[in-house]
């Protein structure tokens, strides 16, 4: 037993250290590489690699575009998938089993697979490259997100519906009234476990947009990373500064939440 | 639950509230506004899954390239002219052995990683939540936001090297033929490990106690029921695991793109979804990307198949 503790501290040292690094690295003035530079050295530091991102891909446009494309990701799951996930838990209807396979079917899908043809069919026949739009319609729905709505709404007991069903409430407003307010810490594991995936994708977002106002930070940050880095005064402080920028929003919701987090970690574990 | 039920209506028979089972109500079900609620979400998965997947195969199947929208152009049926394209492209063949080389350093380190740091969490321990927070942090952050910093740790004269001194390879890691896939699959099993640690740890709650209490009767030591009761038990999460590994590691696209520099050096670290995306959209073709896209799908099928075979042996 005595090996346990020491190892998961040097397990947690390897996952923190690259953030530290961040932080510091975000900091110095000068980049400093050697094992002394790991250390903030109170000569080093300097807030002016952060105005040096923000000039060159403007944080606040692409931090509000990063929040255009993630909050319509969460809406749509929140209304959408919230009806269906209480639907395949709760009503009996025709095809409801039908559904429920298509939707574990679909998480085996690579998404890249599709990269070739959504990208012809959004930017191509629909022309919906360069708008917000075009980068929220294929997430539009978050499966991983409705299966846990499902989960949530199945454990609730079966005779309250049949309560509120004799005093005669339509299906609805049973949802609304009954279901919904029971469920509440499912739908927070909802918005954040949706919240990570449109925040962080690159590949679709990358792919149409094109213009750089409506470019989501993860895009620009990376456009910056492969293209106008080289020509900066200190790039690696410069992309470091717009990564905590970037990765500060996802790592303070999970920190304050990270109990919501784990449970949705362990349901869609499960889901097989 | 905070509501309780009433008994009166817990004696209540089911058919007496949801029962009118007229042959109009077996046809539609007997919630047909079911159909409705679920509605919008089956429309969204013909649109962005089922129809784009159909797509794919046509386009991989025909002459398909980009035109003006409304143009009327003609696309013919090409049969596997595509396909022969992509497998005499060098490039691709390349891109496929990479993720093989991928697979085979990122699956079986995820799987020992992920399920001994897992076991280790899984005793009563101090800090446990700040253990699972630090192991799943990495998870949760933006790849471009990681990628920054570990470019600047691995650079040739980055901390890595410095700290390994005269050891450190020449070329460096990221630049050096021999060591940038291997490099890329490190990063992403650091990135992937806290859920597949946390997916581990839900299946350990699920191994009986009364297992290892029988494995320490019959004097077996720790590492013994590690191996006999742990690792058996946890098999099912094992598929999971494995499965979940190599569809990441064959939709790999951000790590070769960003931290090797479009796939470098000299494509010894491109993916197939690189090469699908500088094939398919760079250069215009996206004919010959639906048929790597196709191509890749059908790969990680057959991996599964001979991944349950060697893994999820028990059924």
């Amino acid at each position: 037993m005595r090996w346990r503790f020491p190892a998961l501290l040097a397990g947690a040292f390897v996952f923190l250290f690259p953030f530290y690094y961040m932080l510091i690295g975000s900091l110095q003035a000068e980049p400093d590489p050697s094992v002394g530079g790991a250390f903030p050295a109170p000569g080093n530091l300097t807030g002016e690699n952060y105005a040096e991102i923000d000039a060159a891909i403007n944080l606040g446009r692409t931090l509000l575009n990063s929040g255009v494309f993630t909050g319509g990701v969460i809406l749509g799951t929140m209304v959408f998938g919230v009806l269906a996930g209480y639907a395949l838990a709760r009503l009996r209807f025709r095809g409801r089993g039908l559904v429920f396979s298509l939707m574990l079917l679909i998480q085996v899908i690579p998404f890249q697979l599709l990269t070739i043809p959504l990208y012809v069919l959004v930017v191509r026949s629909y022309g919906l490259a360069d708008s917000y739009l075009g980068m929220i319609v294929p997430f539009a729905i978050n499966s991983t997100a409705v299966f846990v709505f499902r989960q949530y709404f199945l454990q609730l007991p079966g005779e309250l519906f049949d309560a509120a069903r004799i005093d005669g409430a339509s299906e609805l407003s049973i949802l609304w009234r009954v279901a919904i307010p029971l469920v509440r810490p499912a739908l927070l594991t909802g918005v954040l476990l949706t919240f990570i995936g449109p925040w962080n994708e690159f590949l679709w977002p990358f792919l149409i947009t094109k213009n750089q106002e409506l470019q989501p930070l993860a895009v620009a940050l990376s456009n910056y990373l492969t293209t106008v880095s080289a020509r900066a005064a200190n790039p690696f402080g410069a992309v470091l500064a717009g990564a905590c920028v970037l990765a500060a929003p996802a790592v303070g919701l999970f920190v304050v939440f990270q109990r919501q987090f784990i449970s949705q970690g362990l349901e869609s574990g499960l889901k097989g | 639950m905070t509501v309780t039920s009433n008994p009166v209506i817990r004696e209540t028979p089911r058919q007496g509230i949801s029962g009118r089972r007229t042959w109009f109500g077996r046809v539609i079900g007997e919630q047909p506004i079911g159909g409705a609620l679920v509605a919008p979400y089956v429309v969204f998965l013909l649109a962005v899954f089922a129809y784009p997947l159909g797509f794919a195969v046509y386009i991989s199947f025909h002459d398909y390239f980009f035109a003006a929208p409304g143009a009327i152009v003609e696309r013919p049926f090409v049969a596997f002219d595509n396909y022969v394209a992509v497998l005499s492209d060098a490039a691709v063949r390349r891109a496929f052995g990479n993720v093989l080389v991928f697979l085979l350093i990122n699956g079986p380190l995820t799987v020992v990683l992920s399920l001994v740091l897992a076991n280790a969490l899984n005793a009563a321990i101090r800090w446990r939540t700040f253990f699972r927070v630090s192991y799943y942090v990495p998870y949760v952050t933006a790849s471009v936001a990681v990628v920054g910093v570990w470019l600047f740790l691995f650079n040739s004269d980055g901390l890595v090297n410095a700290v390994l001194g005269p050891v450190a390879p020449d070329p460096s890691w990221l630049v050096n033929s021999k060591l940038a896939m291997p490099t890329v699959a490190i990063y992403v099993t650091w990135k992937q490990l806290g859920f597949f640690i946390l997916l581990y740890l839900a299946a350990l709650q699920n191994v009986s106690r009364d297992l290892y209490e029988a494995a320490a009767m019959d004097g077996a030591g720790r590492f013994q029921s590690f191996w006999n009761v742990t690792v058996p038990g946890v098999r099912p999460a094992t598929t999971l695991v494995v499965l979940l590994a190599t569809v990441t590691g064959a939709n790999l696209f951000t790590e070769p793109y960003l931290l090797t520099g479009g796939g470098g050096p000299d494509g010894a670290s491109a993916s197939p979804v690189l090469i699908m995306y500088q094939r398919g959209i760079e250069q215009g073709n996206p004919d010959v990307g639906a048929a790597i896209g196709i191509l890749l799908v059908i790969g990680v099928l057959i991996l599964a198949l001979i991944e349950r075979r060697f893994v999820g042996r028990e059924d």
